[in-house]
């Protein structure tokens, strides 16, 4: 049944697809628990049972995605070794030591407070319990640091000499830890969080506004929300813009397949729809508005890009995919930064809370962050092929000596078992999202410790 | 560029801290997963919930320590992990499913109601055994040897399943109940406790019977082993390790009829000790049995150097705040869940 798949397609759709399933998690809590310190500190300064409120809700759908991200991370290291051991062989001095340093600086510290944050509620002072938030969501910081290192590294090797063994030395940490491409994918990946998150309590909050129901929650959530909407949206495009100039210098071939560019031109096209054909190196149907390209890569009119033909076929990437990807990515940033803009002039309306169109309007962006990340992503990854890393060995070398028909299954038993549990997380957080802000009694967070004894506490004793 | 290959003896040193974070792992998730094991056997459905309780607020700090000691291999000897990957690549893959339904069961069960907290009561308890299993096959797999080519695996896909990899896999299974269940001594009272109480000492039995069948079968399965063991004078000082976890066994028992309640655990921590011990004797000095030592496997001086001095560092922070959270949540777990979960 899959003796005409290759191992190393199977190989990396799994990769692919377990990343994929990983990263959307990550996106999402590294920007709310950043939220819920902002919240919980909100609350701790007014007194304000809103914001008390807000937080507990928050902080369960935070733990649900939070125990996603961790179950579908604890694998990805492995799977460097399950999937791709040649590369490790290889690379293993220089990326090793980074992933140790995540695991050392940002794991064990996001896995110890977060136990503080969910059930230390009753156990700390609300001052150690606030600085647990705080500590867990500099973890998720870090932990995109380290991560983000090793995948720049990839995209933009420096700092290491080629051994005799053909192995890879570190001549420099500081060149491989800052490598080119990192200081932009970081700030980009980090407001893309901070964005997917905001659109995500602005999508929830829109609903309850919409039923007008928990209405002082909701605008806690919406008013919050748009601030990021307002300032961090307009910023991403900026950080966006920057991290595709320096794409432009290290990896132009990704750059060309982002602009569906085949000819070396001055001068060239912004491509606004085109199907791009691999086999016959060129745009079907293309819709393009000349010298728009050379404009914002160079800041000249007339500027030299580089098109694909410049390099052999066997070092283009697959072009369709990087084009389309990015095209979803930048059209969801520009929605992203007009709302922004509409809840401005909404705001200087009075009319932020009570504008129905906006709620609808905002309800239907609540996925947009997630579908954002996977497409920048996919740029990312798909754009660097054929290389694994960049120029240094291709990805069709890296994989293991592991059968395709074992690959095989396992990546079958992945799709199934994340749907399951994919299903069921988000069928719990439908629920969460229902019962709103203000059923929740006041104390969150006692369960798994045991309390002064209390009338509950006695009656349970009988009950065992 | 920095290193202090010159200094101290870095791939030595490497050895003993992957070795340490790989025991660390067995313990800390190895009373997680014992609980899990034992779950569907709590005579009441409020047990469950205080088994579940007991460690809700540490279980993903422990099997953190499983991507320290697999990250760590990777930078510290990279190649021993890029051989061990692939060549287990089945049972590593299934446990880490185990790991998942294990994992997502804390979050769900509390949330589900009626019937569907049956299914996450089975993710639970599925989702422990698997991997407690799985990783049990992976210690026999290793110890029975692993081909390699250069510097890649060389078997098959299925390599790693026989007889004896099952057994250990049971092995280990056992030996996590013992751990899960002096474990809920310590952390519950009343009913639950007095059951797990009766279920450690059946775990001792168990984990008697198959301590034995490794000891005795790895000196018949291994020549150099055996020579290891049986020649004098390794013999007189190896003899102790298997009798002092026979010794601690027996406390553990009696510590059991006696009502002591944080002894047995610490003591099975110890016979834990003795057995990895006892296997890491006979490993040495290969990470790859037989094929490939720690010396061969080690990273270059330069990226054992920085960690080192990042592990220095951040390990004893690492043990402090750890230490503050066990801290945090000392006593009895209750069964109370939040009314909205
Ligand atoms: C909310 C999410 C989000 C939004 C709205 C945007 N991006 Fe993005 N983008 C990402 C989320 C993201 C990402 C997931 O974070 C990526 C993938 C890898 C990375 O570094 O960031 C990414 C990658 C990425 C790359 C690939 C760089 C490379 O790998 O070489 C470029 C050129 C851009 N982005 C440019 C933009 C521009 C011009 C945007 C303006 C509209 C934009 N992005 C909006
Ligand atoms: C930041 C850490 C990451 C690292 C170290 C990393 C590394 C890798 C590696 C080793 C491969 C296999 C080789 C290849 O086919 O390119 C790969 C492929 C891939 N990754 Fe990533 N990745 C990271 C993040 C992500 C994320 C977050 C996504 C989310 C969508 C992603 C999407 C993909 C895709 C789609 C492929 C397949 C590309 C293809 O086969 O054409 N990656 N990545
Ligand atoms: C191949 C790439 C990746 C690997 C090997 C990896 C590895 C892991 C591991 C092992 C965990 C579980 C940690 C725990 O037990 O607490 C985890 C969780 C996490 N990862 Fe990843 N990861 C990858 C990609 C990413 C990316 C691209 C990001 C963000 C930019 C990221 C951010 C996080 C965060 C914030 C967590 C905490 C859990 C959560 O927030 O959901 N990871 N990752």
């Amino acid at each position: 049944m899959f003796e005409n798949l290759d191992a190393t397609f199977l190989a990396r759709a799994q990769f692919a697809f377990t990343i994929s399933f990983h990263i959307l998690f990550p996106a999402f809590t590294i920007g709310l628990a950043s939220w819920l310190a902002v919240v919980e500190w909100r609350w701790l300064k007014t007194g304000n049972q809103v914001y008390a409120d807000v937080y507990r809700m928050w902080v369960k759908i935070f733990a649900v995605t939070f125990g996603m991200g961790v179950v579908s991370g604890v694998l990805m290291p492995f799977q460097f070794g399950t999937n791709w051991s040649r590369f490790v062989d290889a690379g293993g001095n220089i990326i090793g030591p980074l992933l140790a340093f995540e695991v050392l600086t940002a794991f064990f510290l996001e896995a110890s407070f977060l136990g503080i944050m969910l059930f230390g509620w009753n156990r700390v002072s609300p001052k150690m319990h606030f600085a647990s938030t705080i500590i867990v969501a500099v973890g998720t910081l870090i932990s995109a640091f380290w991560i983000l290192s090793v995948n720049s590294w990839m995209q933009t090797p420096q700092g290491f000499q080629v051994g005799q063994d053909g192995l890879l030395y570190p001549t420099s940490w500081l060149a491989i830890v800052f490598n080119p491409s990192f200081p932009y994918r970081f700030v980009h990946m980090v407001t893309a969080a901070y964005l997917t998150t905001a659109f995500t309590v602005a999508g929830i909050g829109a609903y309850y506004l919409w039923h007008r129901r928990h209405v002082k929650h909701a605008r806690v959530m919406f008013g919050m929300a748009m601030i990021m909407a307002i300032f961090v949206a307009p910023l991403q495009i900026l950080f966006g813009d920057m991290h595709g100039l320096n794409t432009f210098k290290y990896q132009p071939t990704k750059l060309a397949a982002i602009e569906g560019l085949w000819e070396t031109q001055r001068g060239a096209p912004l491509v606004l729809f085109a199907l791009p054909d691999q086999e016959a190196e060129t745009n079907r149907f293309a819709v393009e508005i000349p010298k728009v390209s050379s404009l914002i890569l160079t800041h000249s009119l007339d500027g030299e890009v580089k098109g694909l033909k410049e390099w052999p076929a066997d070092e283009r990437p697959p072009v369709a995919i990087v084009f389309w990807a990015f095209k979803i990515m930048v059209g969801i940033g520009t929605l992203m930064a007009a709302t922004g803009l509409f809840a401005l002039i909404l705001h200087f309306k009075k009319r932020l809370f009570d504008t129905r169109w906006f709620q609808l309007w905002c309800m239907a962006l609540t996925p947009a962050g997630f579908i954002a990340v996977l497409a920048g992503w996919f740029v990312t990854e798909v754009g660097r092929q054929p290389w694994i890393a960049q120029g240094l060995m291709r990805t069709s070398d890296a994989t293991s000596p592991v059968i395709g028909t074992s690959i095989a299954i396992s990546l079958t038993a992945f799709v199934v078992i994340y749907i399951f549990v994919f299903g069921a997380a988000s069928y719990y957080i439908l629920k969460l999202i229902g019962k709103g802000p203000e059923s929740i009694p006041a104390a969150y967070g006692d369960h798994g410790v045991e309390k002064p004894p209390i009338v509950s506490d006695l009656v349970g004793e009988k009950g065992e | 560029m920095f290193s202090l290959e010159n200094l101290v003896d870095l791939p030595m040193i490497w050895f003993v801290v992957i070795a340490t974070a790989i025991f660390l792992y067995i313990l800390l998730d190895g009373f997680d997963l014992g609980v899990g094991i034992l779950f569907p056997f709590a005579p009441t459905d409020q047990c469950r919930d205080r088994m579940m309780n007991s460690i809700a607020p540490f279980w993903d700090g422990n099997e953190t320590w499983l991507i320290l000691g697999g990250g760590g291999l990777l930078a510290a000897f990279p190649l021993a992990f890029v051989i061990i990957m692939p060549a287990l690549y089945i049972p590593i893959i299934v446990m880490f499913l185990g790991l998942i339904f294990r994992g997502v069961a804390f979050e769900f069960r509390f949330k589900a109601t009626g019937k569907a907290r049956r299914i996450w009561d089975a993710s639970f308890h599925f989702g422990s055994f698997v991997a407690a299993f799985m990783q049990g096959v992976v210690i026999g797999a290793v110890v029975q040897g692993i081909e390699v080519e250069g510097r890649s695996y060389a078997g098959g896909a299925f390599d790693w399943l026989n007889a004896y990899s099952i057994m250990t896999g049971f092995g280990v299974v056992f030996g996590y109940v013992l751990l899960g269940a002096t474990w809920l001594v310590v952390k519950t009272d009343g009913e639950t406790q007095a059951w797990a109480r009766k279920s450690a000492t059946y775990a001792i039995g168990f984990v008697a019977a198959f301590l034995a069948i490794v000891s005795i079968s790895m000196p018949i399965m291994n020549a150099d082993i055996r020579t290891l063991w049986f020649s004098m004078p390794n013999f007189l000082f190896l003899v102790p390790l298997p009798t002092a976890s026979l010794i601690m066994l027996i406390i553990i028992w009696r510590d059991l009829h006696a009502e002591r309640e944080i002894r047995p655990f610490l003591l099975s921590f110890g016979v834990f000790l003795t057995g990895y011990i006892g296997i890491g004797i006979s490993m040495w000095p290969y990470v790859v049995p037989f094929q490939i030592t720690y010396r061969q496997a080690a990273a270059a001086p330069e990226a054992q150097s920085l960690m080192l001095v990042g592990t220095i560092i951040l390990l004893p922070v690492i043990l402090g705040y750890t230490g503050y959270c066990y801290y945090t949540f000392r006593g009895k777990a209750s069964h109370e869940h939040e009314s909205a979960y």
